[in-house]
């Protein structure tokens, strides 16, 4: 077979796939470009009103308005608070899991699946119960009747980031766990004979060892994190006081969606769809230049 | 070959959708006598009554119209804003007729979904009352039939009152110091339950002041909600919300239901509330306790004008029955089915002569018709208030001067210029 009928071959094999990843990605980002460029409002979908085209016009707009700046801002820290919290939280259960006896690990695997399965909006609600300035069991156990965990915007956001990280750390225990059972016995016992400290074979047996699934699990979170909605839809009542906890998805469906101005909202979501790009793609070049390739 | 077909495939559907979607005209040229009517009604917290009347109605109108059936289905109010959008876009999973409220008629208008509607032939339609009927008009036409109205007045609690000897307010300007003088006394009380997302609370205030939140002038619309009386208006209102009479971390989060809620619970002295609030009102700690009168404005006597709410009933646009369709908005918002709702429901008629009826058997009513009677105000007519609505430019408005991240100048000035940028839109 010629190198030109191989490739055709290959690329056989591919089409499938090539067409699902069409169907189901390019056309959608294709459409929400075109939107974004126009001004495309209720009128104009239900056919009440003639498309005009706007260029770069949604753009400007949103870059023009302080407040998406606000929000952007406000939305890139509380992800990463987030993240960096499902990391740290998700990596120490892991590796306590794997020193736990049987018993206990399947009881935290299983609370954990607990928290994980629980649907966005009744995990948002039941911890809004919890916090409740008046017959929150929270309050009453600090003894703070009264106290309201969602006015001022600090401890609205900590208390969202809390719940963010309780739904989100099992993925990352779980994930990590399976990585860390992974690891072959002999590398460990090599490491041992040695006469490495058990810090020592953390550090530079097994997280090197990890790092394919830590990059996934990182990953993951900052796009999960960075897309938070229900949260705080549902926990901050839509924003908080004055909108002070708005993030972009929030402040997207708010501005755009519910005002119907969809050609805003799509530029929106094409400036956080680039955003994610640059950051992962940030992330993955970070990685591969301090280390062996991924 | 097949990557040429495949480029060729691509390159024919790049063309095709080489525009965002529009949905085509709708054809409205049929006219079926018989067949099934859709319609859609808001689902409420307690349907029953509401339905039996809905399906008396129904049988009544079967009766007249053989081989035609209705079918009803009941939709929430919270998600009604993508509900009535879907039917926009897709006329086919619209329905004929549809019960919407007020505020939304001037956006679902401009997006084509409801039709005129003509109701010269219709006789009963001259004892409407002309104020609430005009929230059922853009640019002087008709798109619906006002079914029930609802307003707003002072609820407060007759016994805290009687033990400390107070009597309700006379003027606008009386009710900051008397609920501050209530919680100082009963500090477990909240003076006047107030939220911050409560706007048709807030509104009377502004339009008592002298304010409006717009004005029209040749068909467009500015924002005055930075005119100095609108302003002294969201002042007087935003001190209800302080730590001495409604503490900014309960009541700044709050829209209507949650304030009343406050009153209900019995931890507030004093909210503002609609008709439809009695029965729940009347169903919790606050009953036989409570009585109503008038929201007060600037002068004693007078009466801060109210914000008329309400809801309508409208024929869509895309409908295939059109005169079924104006027959059943006219069975279903008639004087008969008014009446009926109002003893089902305790809506409030649309018809002056009903509304006299209603209010000379039933004392409660007072005064909500008398503040009915003594004039109403109206947000703008505008698709682009739905906009704002949507953007929640006012509510945010209200609890940046309530937080104090903004003084009531600069809060206002930026409400104005967001306003205006959606009337400009």
């Amino acid at each position: 077979m010629t190198a030109r009928g191989q490739g055709r071959t290959a690329f056989a094999y591919l089409t499938p796939a090539l067409l699902v990843l069409a169907g189901l990605l390019a056309y959608p980002i294709y459409q929400l470009v075109l939107i974004s460029l126009y001004d495309y409002g209720q009128e104009q979908v239900s056919g009440g009103a003639p498309l005009t085209f706007l260029g770069l016009g949604n753009y400007q707009n949103l870059l023009g308005n302080q407040q998406f700046w606000t929000v952007l801002g406000q939305t890139v820290a509380f992800a990463a608070v987030c993240v960096v919290g499902t990391l740290i939280v998700g990596a120490f259960l892991a590796i306590l899991a794997t020193t736990v006896r049987t018993w206990v690990r399947m009881t935290l695997f299983l609370a954990a699946l607990g928290a994980w399965s629980t649907p966005a909006v009744a995990g948002s609600t039941i911890w809004l119960f919890l916090f409740d300035a008046n017959f929150g069991f929270v309050n009453e156990v600090l003894g703070i009747q009264g106290f309201s965990w969602t006015f001022d915007k600090w401890t609205a956001f900590g208390l969202v980031a809390a719940q963010v990280i309780w739904c989100s750390f099992p993925f990352v225990m779980v994930t990590l766990y399976a990585g860390i059972k992974a690891i072959p016995g002999e590398v460990l016992e090599a490491a041992a004979l040695d006469g490495a400290s058990a810090f020592r074979t953390a550090w530079s047996v097994t997280l090197p060892l990890l790092r394919p699934i830590i990059l996934v699990v990182t990953i993951q979170s900052i796009i999960w994190d960075f897309k938070v909605f229900t949260q705080i839809y549902v926990m901050t009542n839509g924003g908080g006081i004055a909108g002070r906890n708005l993030v972009l998805n929030v402040y997207a469906y708010q501005q755009a969606f519910a005002a119907s101005e969809y050609g805003l909202g799509a530029a929106i979501g094409v400036v956080m769809t680039v955003l994610l790009l640059v950051i992962t793609l940030f992330y993955l070049r970070a990685l591969r230049r301090s280390g062996e390739a991924l | 070959m097949r990557l040429k077909t495949l480029v060729a495939v691509l390159g024919v559907g790049a063309v095709v959708a080489c525009a965002p979607v529009q949905s085509g005209p709708t054809n409205t040229s049929t006219d079926e006598k018989t067949g099934q009517l859709r319609v859609w009604l808001f689902d409420e917290v307690n349907r029953g009554p509401k339905e039996a009347v809905v399906k008396e109605a129904i049988s009544e109108f079967q009766g007249k119209h053989n081989g035609v059936t209705v079918d009803v289905q009941y939709i929430q109010v919270s998600s009604r804003a993508e509900r009535f959008k879907a039917a926009f876009s897709d006329p086919k999973s619209a329905p004929d007729v549809a019960e919407f409220g007020n505020t939304d008629l001037a956006g679902y208008v401009s997006a084509g979904g409801f039709s005129e509607l003509d109701l010269n032939g219709w006789s009963e339609s001259k004892d409407l009352v002309p104020t609430i009927l005009d929230t059922a008009k853009v640019d002087g036409k008709t798109y619906g039939v006002p079914w029930f109205v609802g307003v707003r007045a002072l609820y407060y609690r007759t016994d805290v009152f009687a033990e400390l000897g107070l009597k309700p307010p006379a003027t606008l300007d009386e009710i900051a110091p008397l609920a501050r003088q209530i919680r100082q006394r009963k500090p477990e009380l909240i003076g006047i339950s107030a939220g911050g997302k409560y706007l048709f609370a807030a509104l009377p205030f502004i339009w008592a002041n002298g304010g409006e939140i717009a004005k029209q002038d040749g068909g467009k619309f500015t924002a005055t909600i930075d005119s100095a009386e609108a302003k002294a208006g969201v002042a007087k209102y935003a001190e209800l919300i302080k730590d001495d009479i409604c503490p900014p971390a309960t009541c700044a989060g709050n829209g209507g239901d949650a304030s009343v809620e406050a009153f209900r619970a019995g931890k507030a002295a004093m909210t503002i509330g609609g008709d439809f609030n009695r029965k729940s009102v009347d169903a919790s700690s606050a009953a036989g306790k409570y009585a109503v009168v008038p929201l007060p404005g600037k002068t004693a006597g007078s009466i801060a004008p109210a914000f008329a709410g309400g809801n309508l009933l409208g024929v869509m646009k895309g409908t295939q029955r059109k005169t079924l369709a104006n027959e059943f908005v006219q069975l279903l918002a008639s004087k008969k089915y008014q009446q009926k709702m109002y003893t089902a429901m305790g809506n409030l008629p649309t018809f002056s002569d009903v509304q006299k009826q209603v209010s000379d058997s039933d004392k409660f009513l007072e005064p909500f018709t008398k503040t009915l009677q003594s004039g109403t105000k109206f947000v703008p007519v505008t698709p682009a208030w739905a906009k704002i609505e949507a953007q929640t430019v006012l509510p945010t408005m209200i609890q940046e001067v309530v937080t104090g991240a903004k003084n009531v100048d600069a809060a206002a000035a930026s409400a104005a210029q967001t306003m205006n940028a959606a009337f400009a839109s």
